[in-house]
């Protein structure tokens, strides 16, 4: 699976013109503070908080075409949902390696 | 932009990027956009920027969009304020719950351009169509309260003109019921000067205003002419000229109307297009049916117009009953009509006659039961009584006319110098056309008036001698001799005398007419050999005819008939 789909992100410069990049370091800011949000609840055992974070973050990956990175928070929100707790900080590496891909990808995109 | 107008949208979603991007398709569509981070925000926002579509993500802290729709379809009340439901979430299950929180539709992310402008143009499509919907409702329930206000207003003027009369009488019950402020059936009932009691029940084609149009002048009609005198006949004439006169073509009134007299026990009946009436029988419980036998009121011309009514003698306690088909037609659940069989069942089962009218009421009810009313349906029973048991009026009456017979005389004399110039007839025509019982028989009296005062005039008076008429030359010799005669004549006199007395059954009206001529030798007149008679004898023959006598007294210059009239009311 590609990284970024970037007819989503021509699109998305098309449509956001000038605040293309204000949305882009959202995107960042927001992302950051999701994965720490998620290093935190996976300490934990509440499954359903697991999820909701997760499925916040598959969203916004998903609407700036972040496809890989959707994809693996998918994964860890189905994990979550059926209270399967095993290998989450394994998961969550994964994750971050991922957004650290995504995140150079879109420097040179932009 | 296209050709959406300016919208106000409403985006709630509580990640800044997705909000960022939908903020700003929303707004590349030229629409103004309001945003919320979470469910309770996005209530507030709701409240105090009234948009007119709003974007929900589902999931979201503080309040989800699940609530936040529910509490802002709440808050729009009647309006249309569609949601869409901003999702990730793509299993069946969570569609479901957008939809049943109120949720109109909803968008998958990514978000997708084209989609979003499609659904803000589809939702806002549905908005105005909403809300031209509204208005229009409004409208419909504006204009229905100012319809029935108005129909207050004419019922109230209606109830007025066709007020009930002497139905409050304790002989009589009666049943109305209507689908509409107004009802199609009319029940109208007065008192006669002798104290009988005419009653009509009418049955309109249709009903609600235009069957309660033609109840006016009917009524009205009614009201003006039963407490003068008139006769049924001239009544339903007078009510049937004017209905045909005003209603179109297609409406009309069936009606049945009656004439009780209580003192006599008799029952003067006439039935145009309503079912069968039924007198029901104290002394033995049997029917007997009064078919209609005449067509409805305002469809014939008065000349083709019958009135001849049909005749019953009563006994007390006798009950006649009244109804329109309303009773026939009643439907029950199932579409079957109640008929005329069930009905007569009803009158097989009855013990006490005193129950028939509730029997007959809870029989049409307790059949039509849950069924829709389809028709006006009107009952009226009338029981056969002593006039002191009926009302005030029918006893004074009563008493006046069973006492007392009215009897009057008058004198008339024709000058010599009027009877070129003067003709006596229609004055005294006219005083006769005031006694109601006569009214009927006004073409009769003006040929027996006709026929003697001609005799007296050209014979007595002129002094023309008949004979001249015998051959046609001689005809009109006698009409030139007549026409110098008048214009010369200087005396002589003609003198009426009517005389009038009413009796139980009638009345007898004489009339004698005196001239200043010599008079004939009437002693030779046979009365089976009228060619013989001096006279011209074919207007004496017709007079003859008519009042059963002819009188000659003196030298046969005075003559005398008797009118003698039953009533057959």
């Amino acid at each position: 699976m590609e990284h970024l789909d970037y007819e989503t992100l021509n699109t998305l410069k098309q449509v956001m013109e000038d605040d293309f990049a204000l949305l882009i370091d959202t995107f960042v800011q927001d992302s950051t503070d999701r994965i720490a949000t998620l290093r935190k609840v996976i300490q934990g055992s509440d499954a359903d908080l697991i999820r909701r974070a997760a499925h916040s973050f598959k969203g916004s990956s998903s609407n700036v075409g972040a496809l890989q990175l959707s994809a693996l928070c998918a994964a860890l929100e189905k994990k979550a949902f059926e209270n399967n707790l095993d290998g989450l900080v394994a998961d969550l590496d994964s994750i971050e390696q991922e957004f650290a891909q995504v995140l150079n990808l879109l420097r040179s995109f932009s | 932009m296209n050709d959406v107008r300016r919208l106000k949208i409403l985006v709630a979603d509580d990640t800044d990027t997705d909000r960022l991007i939908l903020e700003s398709i929303v707004r590349k569509e030229g629409h103004h956009v309001v945003s919320a981070c979470n469910g309770l925000e996005a209530i507030q926002v709701y409240s105090a920027e009234k948009p007119d579509i709003v974007l929900l993500d589902a999931l979201m802290p503080e309040l989800d969009g699940f609530g936040a729709a529910r509490k802002i379809k709440e808050l729009a009340g009647d309006e249309l304020v569609p949601i869409i439901f901003l999702t990730s979430l793509s299993d069946t299950e969570s569609l479901v719950q957008c939809l049943d929180a109120g949720g109109d539709d909803f968008l998958s992310k990514p978000y997708n351009r084209i989609i979003l402008q499609a659904k803000i143009k589809s939702f806002n499509r549905m908005r105005e169509m909403h809300s031209t919907m509204l208005t229009q409702r409004n409208q419909i329930v504006q204009y229905n309260n100012r319809l029935l206000q108005e129909q207050t207003v004419a019922k109230h003027v209606f109830d007025n003109v066709a007020h009930s009369g002497c139905l409050n009488a304790s002989n009589v019950r009666y049943f109305l019921s209507s689908l509409a402020v107004f009802n199609g059936d009319v029940l109208v009932a007065a008192m006669r000067p002798n104290g009988s009691m005419m009653v009509l029940l009418g049955d309109f084609t249709g009903h609600g205003l235009p069957a309660a149009i033609g109840a006016m002048p009917l009524a009205s009609t009614f009201y003006g002419m039963v407490p003068k005198g008139f006769s049924m006949t001239d009544i339903l004439r007078e009510i049937n000229g004017k209905l045909k006169n005003i209603l179109p073509v297609g409406i009309f009134c069936c009606a049945t109307m009656m004439d009780i007299n209580f003192r006599k026990k008799r029952l003067k009946i006439w039935n145009g297009g309503l079912p069968d009436c039924f007198i029901h029988h104290h002394q033995d419980g049997n029917i007997t049916p009064v078919k209609s036998t005449h067509l409805p009121l305002g469809v014939l011309s008065n000349r083709a117009f019958k009135d001849n009514c049909e005749y019953f003698e009563l006994q007390k306690e006798d009950r006649i009953f009244v109804w329109s088909d309303g009773i026939h037609e009643a439907r029950n659940a199932e579409g079957d009509m109640f008929g005329e069989e069930r009905l007569k069942e009803v009158f097989n089962r009855n013990q006490n006659p005193e129950h028939l009218f509730n029997e007959i009421i809870e029989g049409v009810q307790q059949f039509v039961g849950s069924g829709e009313k389809d028709d006006d349906l009107s009952l009226l029973e009338i029981r056969m009584d002593e006039p002191a048991r009926v009302n005030s009026f029918a006893q004074e009456a009563s008493h006046k006319f069973a006492n007392s017979e009215i009897e009057w005389l008058m004198g008339f004399e024709v000058k010599p110098t009027s009877f070129k110039v003067f003709d006596p007839l229609p004055m005294l025509l006219n005083v006769l056309m005031e006694v109601p019982s006569l009214r009927a028989f006004s073409s009769t009296l003006y040929t027996i008036l006709a026929e003697l005062y001609t005799n007296a005039l050209e014979h007595g008076v002129l002094k023309l001698d008949s004979d001249l008429k015998k051959t046609p030359e001689g005809f009109s010799d006698y009409y030139e001799l007549r026409e110098q005669r008048i214009n010369q004549v200087t005396e002589g006199f003609v003198r009426i005398r009517i005389s009038h007395k009413t009796n139980d059954s009638g009345g007898l009206l004489k009339v004698r007419i005196e001239d200043s001529g010599e008079g004939f030798d009437h002693q030779q007149r046979t009365t089976d050999n009228l060619s013989s008679f001096g006279y011209s004898g074919r207007g004496i023959a017709l007079v003859e005819k008519l009042c059963g006598t002819v009188t000659y007294i003196g030298c046969g210059n005075i003559v005398e008939v008797d009118f003698s009239w039953v009533n057959d009311d």
